[in-house]
């Protein structure tokens, strides 16, 4: 079943790719929104027939390289099942949004299913070398995404993506190289490596497996100081693939730690929590301050991106601190990191089509350029200010359950370190305010490169397709938590006590 | 090893590719022009028997022939299958542009003695036979390189071949030197007298072996004359020196080192080491702004010598290193020549530049060149990445964790030529002039790259096979 999942949109890509190159738009773009559709519902039977609490599920295993200690194990528990879920969401919403494109609709289509598979895959694999695949082929898929339909200056913003994430690719590799060899008999699975936690008690060796594994996934979340590719390869990306290199890719680092990291390395883990909450707090508020100097609205978003993962970050940082407070609250910290990471792809993901969809009619990106914009568009404002609310964190959003259970779960074991992140809050409801008021607010001018002023079109119907769902998702998180939550909770007590060993 | 073992059937393989070298310089000189190719067909039927031939002989248990001189075991039956299937794709692609030349069957019969003497490196094991067998590696090479007798073939051949012939010179000093240390040049007898004799003496012996081994295998310091001989001969030529010569050096070499110098006190693993890190170090600056397709893969390939090197290092610290660098050897030999497949397939683009557009015109074949090159940079699913994996493991495993720290670095640098290459035939199609493709190397293109991701997919039992035990 996961399988099959995994695998769809790939088979669904190479028969895309063996069509004629004159195929029409219609088909390959049916093609696209179809098997988009088909992953998710397949997802939503996955979700329908898993039952909380009761470990990995749904799991096949297969001998792929067995002299290797390398296998084919895939599987789902309440970690991965939501990011399933979200991936699918995402991916066709994005093929949703891209019913206009025009530019080389089959190759385009193509490599998102590609990519698809490989975000499904990586939160599926339960084996690293299978992990790592996943990992890599949708380096290799983003990068052609960014560089075949970015803008202007995108095959700079590929290049720079690419050599800085497949650095943290490698420094991943080794790190897991590491593990397979300090496991006896040498294997590189997931489950095995888990049970086994075979650095117990050799601390260095541990912090250096974890060094490499800590920065090759920081480069992916990212967190400051590994966050310099992120703001261009969002910026020049098509909006599509902006919205699931945020939405999706920036949850493989931080998903890899609470999968990897995490259960495999506990003593080493706990020794150097504390360099994770410095850095997530860091990243919360150096996000958040660029984000306010930033006077392009993509630009923008990007930046807060590494401001909300830097919460995930503090959250796992935190949950390590051992002691006398109630393991509640430290579950809540895991708990609330798994579902910012939900929660951070809805919206974001809504937010950064909907800079698309500002891009197409405006041809830029500059706040400054736009005013007043909801006199004409009003559909298009209030779908932006819901984004933005739930992107700040109001409570009746999915951010706000998130951010709550984040900080309360943050603040016993690390008090200080929470309160500087909720200054980031602050500065994140500041300055997304300050946008919004900005560009719809006051009186109407739009760039010149617009042409005609009256033509500033409102939402369109695939846009909408694409965006609402994404904020309606948002919203249904965020006043009913419970069905996603009674998932994660079963997965992030375990995540604890392994990490307790 | 007390009787003279000389059944020739061991050497099954080597005996069909010599036969087919001579009886096609013989039928050469009596076929007409337009019949030429007939050689060619020869040689790869000589090339498939061989691989069959191969086949058979690893199933059955490790074994030498002639003395104790040539192991007939997994290392050389690993060598055997790859070259013999290079070769074969060097005689494809060879095929269409030779047509009709006058020296057509020659080329063929110089193709198929270079890849008999990386045959015989292989499975020397007498420091005397490695000799023979480097030269009769070497000299076939320099003609092939000088084979169009242009300008830049010309100098391609004369460099190739001062640097070789001077190489060559300290290769047989250094086994003379080994000879004077070990009192024999059999490698079993040499194991046993090498650790009692006294470390300057095999020290300075081996500097010497490897100065030669590195030649062929064209890896720093030896590797000054790769890029040119590289530039300046015709693709299929370019194609088969860096690929097969190295498969048998290196394979030579890890024999070496496994077997005779295992107990010696001489510091090798460090030096290998080393060299390895100079290698892909060097390789890689040298690629990064190199215009000229050829001459980017010439340093790609001193790159990838690098990697090949670090299970070399590793030899002595566990079973981890032989299947490792014997999956490698496969897997790059099958990507590098799928990448030189497509150079040949374009006669007319010699500059990244002419790759403008090449998407848009030619997909399938740009599809094999981004699976070519991310393969030599280690993308999985492509074999090259279960290889870096497999060499990664090998040199942490032998306590040379560093070695794969710089060897990922420079992985990464790798990246940015690679992708300069790729950049301009996957965008930029406006203006672009139609590409010209030569259609049979096309198709080879198209098939190495499908084979060398189906490798890596499929690693796990062609592993398996590579771990046996060399022969003693």
């Amino acid at each position: 079943m996961l399988t099959a999942i995994v695998l769809l949109p790939a088979a669904a890509s190479a028969l895309l790719l063996c069509l004629p190159r004159r195929a029409p738009r219609a088909v390959c773009l049916g093609v696209w929104v179809a098997v988009s559709a088909v992953v998710l519902a397949l997802t939503l039977v996955v979700w329908a027939g898993y039952r909380a609490g009761e470990g990995i599920q749904y799991e096949t295993y297969a001998q792929w390289i067995p002299s290797a200690g390398i296998g084919y194990h895939v599987g789902v528990d309440g970690l991965s099942l939501p990011l399933l879920a979200m991936t699918g969401v995402l991916f066709l919403a994005c093929a949703c949004y891209a019913w206009r494109e025009t530019r080389r609709v089959r190759d385009f289509a193509a490599l998102f299913l590609l990519l698809e598979t490989t975000c499904l895959g990586l939160f599926a694999a339960l084996d690293l070398i299978l992990f790592f695949v996943f990992f890599d082929l949708s380096i290799v898929a983003m990068y052609f995404i960014i560089a075949g339909w970015g803008h202007r200056g995108a095959a700079r913003a590929a290049l720079k993506f690419f050599l800085y994430t497949f650095i943290g690719s490698l420094a991943l590799l080794l790190g897991f190289i590491g593990l397979y060899l300090a496991a006896d008999p040498h294997t590189f699975d997931m489950v095995a490596l888990t049970r086994e936690n075979p650095l117990a008690g050799r601390s260095a060796y541990g912090a250096l497996v974890l060094l490499a594994i800590g920065v090759g996934l920081a480069v992916k979340t990212p967190t400051v100081p590994f966050h310099t590719w992120l703001p261009p390869a969002h910026t020049e990306a098509p909006a599509e693939g902006s919205a699931i290199l945020a939405g999706v890719l920036l949850k493989m680092g931080t998903y890899g730690f609470l999968r990897i990291a995490m259960p495999m390395l506990p003593q080493a883990w706990r020794g150097y929590a504390l360099v994770f909450v410095v850095v997530g707090v860091v990243s919360v508020l150096y996000g958040a301050l660029v984000a306010l100097a930033q006077s392009e609205f993509k630009r923008m978003i990007a930046y807060t991106s590494v401001n909300h993962m830097g919460y995930i970050v503090l959250a796992i940082g935190a949950a390590a601190a051992a002691g006398t407070d109630p393991a509640d609250a430290r579950r809540l910290a895991v708990t609330g990191a798994t579902f910012q990471m939900v929660s951070h792809g809805l919206l974001t993901g809504a937010l950064f089509l909907l800079a698309g969809a500002l891009y197409e009619r405006g041809r830029t990106y500059d706040m400054a350029a736009y005013s007043g914009v909801a006199a004409r568009a009003p559909v298009f404002a209030a779908l932006t200010g819901v984004a933005v609310f739930g992107s700040l964190g109001l409570p009746g959003f999915s951010g706000f359950i998130a951010e709550f259970q984040i900080l309360t779960g943050s603040l016993g074991p690390r008090p200080v370190a929470t309160a500087l992140a909720v200054v980031g809050i602050l500065l994140t409801a500041a300055l997304l305010l300050r946008a919004l008021q900005r560009m719809f607010l006051g009186p109407l001018r739009l760039p010149d490169s617009a042409g005609d002023s009256l033509a500033f079109a409102d939402v369109r119907a695939h846009e909408g397709v694409a965006i609402v769902p994404l904020l309606a998702l948002a919203v249904v998180l965020g006043l009913m938590p419970r069905f996603v939550l009674d998932v994660i909770e079963p997965a992030s007590r375990g995540v604890l006590e392994l990490l307790a060993r | 090893m007390n009787e003279m073992n000389e059944n020739p059937l061991y050497l099954l393989p080597e005996v069909f590719l010599g036969g087919s070298a001579v009886l096609g310089l013989l039928l050469g000189a009596w076929l007409p022009r337009h019949r030429q190719w007939l050689v060619a067909a020869l040689g790869s039927t000589a090339c498939a028997a061989g691989v069959a031939a191969a086949g058979v002989a690893a199933a059955s248990a490790p074994t030498t022939a002639f003395g104790g001189a040539f192991a007939v075991d997994p290392v050389t039956a690993t060598v055997r299958i790859v070259v013999l299937g290079g070769t074969l794709v060097v005689l494809a692609l060879s095929t269409a542009p030779l047509r009709r030349e006058a020296r057509e069957s020659e080329f063929y019969v110089l193709v198929q003695l270079a890849a008999l003497g990386a045959l015989m490196l292989a499975g020397a094991q007498d420091l005397l036979l490695v000799a023979a067998a480097y030269l009769l590696a070497s000299v076939p090479s320099y003609a092939l390189a000088g084979f169009r007798k242009d300008g830049p073939g010309t100098e391609a051949a004369l460099k190739y071949f001062v640097i070789g012939a001077l190489l060559g010179v300290v290769f047989l000093t250094g086994i003379t030197v080994m000879f004077a240390a070990g009192r024999s040049t059999a490698y079993a007898r040499l194991g046993g007298a090498l650790p009692e004799a006294p470390a300057a003496l095999v020290g300075v012996g081996l500097v010497g072996v490897l100065a030669g081994l590195l030649f062929k295998a064209g890896a720093v310091p030896s590797h000054f004359w790769v890029p040119d001989a590289v530039q300046g001969s015709s693709p299929p030529a370019a194609a088969l020196l860096t690929t097969l010569p190295k498969i048998g050096a290196l394979a030579a070499l890890y024999r070496l080192l496994a077997a005779p110098l295992a107990g010696s006190e001489v510091p090798w693993p460090e030096l290998v080491a080393v060299l390895a890190t100079l290698s892909m170090t060097l390789g890689n600056f040298g690629a990064f702004f190199q215009t000229d397709v050829k001459r980017l893969l010439a340093y790609s390939a001193i790159s990838q010598v690098g990697y090949l090197l670090m299970p070399i290092a590793a030899v002595g610290a566990g079973a981890q290193a032989q299947p490792a660098l014997l999956y490698y050897l496969a897997a790059y030999a099958l990507t590098n020549l799928g990448a030189f497949a497509v150079v040949c397939s374009l006669p007319h683009a010699r500059n990244l530049d002419d790759y403008r557009g090449l998407l848009r015109q030619h997909p399938a074949l740009t599809l094999s060149l981004i699976v070519c090159l991310l393969g030599l940079l280690g993308t999985p699913p492509t074999a090259v990445f279960l290889g870096k994996l497999e060499v990664f493991t090998a040199a942490i495993d032998g306590g040379l964790a560093w070695l794969a720290v710089v060897a990922a670095v420079n992985t990464v640098a790798s990246l940015f030529y690679y992708l300069r290459w790729i950049r301009p035939a996957v965008s930029g199609g406006e203006a672009a002039p139609p590409h010209q493709v030569l259609r049979p190397a096309a198709v080879l293109a198209c098939t190495t790259a499908t084979a060398s991701v189906v490798l890596g997919v499929a690693g796990g039992p062609v592993l398996g096979l590579m771990t046996g035990a060399l022969a003693g």
